[in-house]
């Protein structure tokens, strides 16, 4: 029984044209693993799973944290992720999404590092979505790595294990006078040598070891963790255009797809016309699409679709439909008037999140008052690839192929949908071109699937056009954070009191409570580890009135633009250096539980294993202003500015250089970041992602946002939702990466950190520069002096 | 029925004359290396060479295209300067989600078959048009740089 890793194969055409010649052939990656496994495999699929339950290591009474909490948890299993041809081919799965963070690259390289493997000598293979069988796939969250460092590490040394124990049986030797490197296993008494692809079959046969019989690898003798010389796994398929991604499947005879979907979020449709819609050349057929009823949850909005021959003839035919729309509920959501409101609800108390001592009286008392709103709006997440999905159903099967974040969802909604079992849902994942967490939402999936089922199955490619994707995405949220706090003589707050009003990503997924949840609260807020005695934190109440959903770093953009910059208010209203002034305010040293600051949710992982450590905090500090040599005289209109952020258990701070001309133009010279993520496993792909953080921070304080307007979204595309560019992104980045104190401390997010704190640092640089506070998103031309 | 020379072959498309050459590409010949970002000319990830010129396939009729030499991304590779870009793209790791990538490399390539030792403004310019959603800006920067063989920052 030979089985490929994923059980299945896939009949692409896929259009080679690597000699400029054009010609049809079947390259799919996983034919070639077919291949492979009609040649020899050690894998078998039917093992059991290794249980799960035995796991400790992350889990501290019954309450679970980390991998163990997520849906479906952790596989370690080595025949779920490894398996070895008889040519020494070592084909390596990856059950998480790639979507530029180089998850293809690092986890399995995590793999082929314990295994000994030659990096060169290693295929990778996308999981299937099937969290039964590869634990679980929702790429979000800034967990990948921190969840599954140590299962892959698990798989890679059980796998080498295995290899080693055939090589001792073959040479009747006892297995501790073999060795495994690179691709081969030696036993130096005797000089023999063999390859792993000659091992493949007898390893094969032998059982899989117990966890806790693994030898894992010391630090010293890593390979490739750590070292950060492993090249992008896709990097050659993606300079050279063979790279495919959800928008670029191809199957025979496939049908294309666009939908006109209520512009109004809860709208429905009222009537249509598609009579010029179907003259258009190439149009096939016009399909009703249902909208769901709230909560929106990852159901299609309903609309109507247009089928036809290609994509472009798809959206002419959308723009020649007459469709007549019911607003519904939203109709009349309006930005403007929606500030005004969250305001409103700002000045007035709310719901109590977290009290400590006295505040009224210490305002009362304090020597001086500071306050400050800050409103950041909504943002969408904008992935260069929209959302895009393919499928085709064929005896009861359905199988479809999406740029996902969310595998193991789409499966489970396309089978609801579908009203199949999720066994006959096959879960094909693409390369994203950019997720940004709203490819972790499959609405785009199940409509695909929807189309392929109206259309008796046939294949039909959905995709969605810029304009789509900025007028019906999972929206950021929008929020008003209002701050007062009370100072002493010396300047020092002695209360703290902070309102965060911003409709939450909950009322996506049931009736609208219209408070944040802990765990939007637990981003920044409730968890400020700064040493103030009178402290309290509300939550006024905001109604949504749009998908709200994840996007990058999510609530901690807000929450970090709000006390980031209001620290430096602070500073300034004192008198002191914004650097010092934090330091202090975070105070001395200690490792905080944030239970005890009102955080129940840390991220979801161990408080113990995870406590605010405030060293750390304050050790990004100290590094990024000495890297950015702070304190140092700028000419007049330059100015560096401060901020420090610990999200997704990871700690960062930033300094932002900033120049600011006569007339009001900013440009960003420079920023130096610092980040303690804990032992990094790919500190090139690091490196890389907090560049990225950087730059989609900068994008968002000087340039994102979308409004609302009777209800629709304003923006239509890249002209009226702009992104940071060349020209204007910062010219210079350094990245200053802190050595872990220990090789064991627990890993931390990378994804995501990097960008809350680019905000706040930005506006106080521009605040150095020029004495002008931003308190409101985007920066615009608000520094425009004309 | 339009011709086409696209890589150096005449290819038959039967497609409205009005049809942008970018849908023509993906889904007529189905060279998927040339993306779609926004559909109007606004970022750059349909870029291809139309006669050696940068040029928005989102926007340009394939009936705009008759006649001239269409290069994408899929033989860029085949030109030596364009060889070099991309050599320099996976020498310093540039693509994150890698999506845009094919639209910068052309942009890129164009520019240094035209001024083959660009200043900081020459790149700015050429590649203001690109929008990268994962930030990867200053790597492109330096990748230029690196193709042009440039070892001193200019300014």
């Amino acid at each position: 029984m030979k089985k490929s890793l994923n059980d299945s194969e896939v009949s692409t055409d896929s259009l080679n044209a690597d000699d400029g010649s054009l010609q049809i052939a079947n390259v799919s990656r996983r034919a070639f693993i077919k291949e492979l496994a009609l040649t020899g495999f050690v894998l078998v699929a039917g093992f059991p799973l290794l249980s799960r339950a035995e796991e400790t290591a992350v889990s501290s009474g019954p309450q679970k944290y980390g991998a163990d909490a997520m849906p479906h948890g952790w596989v370690d299993n080595p025949l779920v992720f490894v398996a070895i041809a008889t040519d020494g081919t070592v084909t390596i799965i990856c059950h998480r999404s790639e979507m530029g963070q180089g998850v293809r690259t690092s986890l399995p390289m995590v793999v082929a590092d314990e295994l000994e493997a030659d990096w060169q000598r290693v295929h990778v293979e996308q999981a299937l979505g099937d969290e039964v069988r590869y634990g679980n796939q929702d790429t979000d969250g800034s967990r990948s790595m921190r969840h599954f460092f140590m299962p892959m590490r698990r798989v890679g040394a059980a796998a080498r294990s295995m290899l080693e124990a055939a090589a001792a049986a073959q040479w009747q030797v006892p297995v501790q006078e073999v060795t495994a490197k690179q691709h081969q296993i030696f036993h130096p008494a005797s000089g023999r040598v063999l390859d792993y692809g000659q091992l493949a079959e007898a390893a094969a046969k032998l059982p899989v070891p117990d966890r806790e019989t693994l030898h894992l690898k010391k630090q010293e003798d890593f390979r490739y963790i750590g070292k950060g010389q492993v090249g992008i796994y896709d990097g050659q398929d993606m300079v050279t255009g063979r790279a495919q991604y959800g928008i670029d499947t191809r199957l025979k005879d496939m049908f294309y797809a666009v939908i006109a979907r209520p512009p109004v979020f809860g709208g429905k449709l009222l009537s249509y016309d598609a009579n010029e819609a179907l003259k258009v050349p190439g149009v096939i057929k016009v399909i009703e699409l249902k909208s769901s009823p709230p909560p929106a949850d990852y159901n299609p909005l309903g609309g109507i679709a247009v089928i036809a021959r290609n994509t472009w003839a798809a959206i002419q035919g959308r723009n020649a439909l007459k469709i007549e729309w019911e607003k519904g509920p939203h109709g009349s959501y309006d930005s403007v008037a929606y500030k005004a409101e969250l305001e409103a609800a700002a000045r007035k108390p709310g719901k109590v999140v977290r009290t400590e001592g006295d505040v009224d009286a210490a305002l009362q008392s304090a020597v001086k008052r500071v306050e400050a709103e800050y409103y950041a709006p909504h943002l969408a997440q904008a992935p260069m690839e929209p959302p895009a999905a393919t499928a085709q159903i064929i005896d009861g099967k359905c199988e479809v192929w999406a740029c996902t974040q969310a595998p193991q969802v789409s499966r489970e909604r396309v089978a609801k949908w579908l009203k199949l079992t999720e066994d006959n849902v096959t879960v094909h994942v693409t390369l994203l071109g950019g997720g940004f967490g709203r490819k972790s939402k499959p609405d785009y999936v199940i409509e695909a699937a929807l189309l392929s089922q109206a259309m008796d199955g046939k294949q039909v490619k959905l995709t969605w056009t810029r304009e789509d994707d900025l007028h019906h995405s999972y929206l950021h949220t929008v929020s008003v954070e209002r701050l007062e706090a009370g100072l002493d003589l010396q300047g020092k707050p002695v209360a703290w009191l902070h309102r965060t009003v911003a409709p939450s990503i909950s009322s996506t997924f049931g009736p609208d409570s219209k408070h944040q949840m802990p765990m939007e609260l637990s981003m920044g807020v409730i968890n400020v580890p700064f040493a103030i005695a009178n402290l309290r934190i509300e939550n006024p109440e905001a109604e949504a009135h749009t998908r709200i959903g994840w996007f990058r770093s999510v609530s901690n953009i807000p929450h970090a633009f709000a006390i980031q910059s209001f620290v430096a208010e602070l500073a300034a209203a004192a008198g002191r250096d914004p650097k010092d002034y934090l330091l202090d305010l975070i105070g001395p040293p200690r490792r905080i539980d944030p239970r005890t600051l009102g955080d129940t949710w840390n991220q979801g992982e161990s408080p113990v294993l995870y406590p605010v450590d405030t060293g750390r905090l304050r050790r990004v500090i100290e590094t990024v202003t000495d890297a950015a040599n702070w304190g140092s005289k700028l000419s007049k209109g330059r100015g560096l500015g401060l901020a420090a952020h610990y999200s997704f258990v990871t700690y960062v701070a930033v300094v932002v250089e900033v120049a600011v001309s006569e007339d009001g133009k900013l440009s960003i010279p420079r920023i130096d970041v610092a980040v303690d993520c804990g032992p990094q496993v790919n500190p090139e792909r690091i490196r890389s992602q907090i560049e990225g953080a950087c730059i989609m921070g900068v994008s968002l304080a000087t340039l994102g946002e979308i409004s609302f307007k009777d209800g629709a979204v304003m923006q239509d595309n890249f002209h009226a939702y702009q992104l940071t560019r060349m020209d204007d992104a910062p010219r210079e980045i350094r990245v200053h990466l802190l050595p872990a104190a220990e090789f064991d401390t627990p890993l931390g997010g990378v994804g995501e950190p990097g960008v809350p704190p680019i905000a706040p640092a930005l506006c106080n640089a521009i605040f150095a520069a020029t004495g002008q506070r931003i308190r409101q998103l985007p920066i615009r031309d608000q520094l425009r002096k004309d | 029925m339009t011709t086409l020379t696209i890589n150096g072959k005449p290819i038959n498309i039967d497609l409205p004359a009005d049809t942008p050459l970018l849908w023509a590409l993906r889904d007529f010949v189905g060279l998927t290396g040339t993306k779609f970002g926004c559909g109007i000319a606004l970022c750059g990830a349909c870029k291809v060479h139309l006669d050696g010129v940068p040029t928005l396939s989102c926007v340009t009729p394939i009936s705009a295209a008759v006649g001239k030499n269409i290069v994408t991304i899929e033989a860029i590779g085949q030109d030596e300067t364009g060889k070099k870009v991309q050599d320099a793209w996976m020498s310093l790791g540039v693509p994150q989600c890698g999506y845009c990538q094919s639209g910068q490399i052309m942009a890129a390539t164009a520019l240094l078959k035209q001024i083959p030792k660009p200043t900081d403004a020459d790149i700015d310019k050429a590649m203001s048009g690109n929008i990268c959603r994962c930030g990867t800006y200053c790597r492109i920067r330096a990748a230029i740089k690196q193709a042009a063989g440039i070892t001193e920052v200019t300014v």
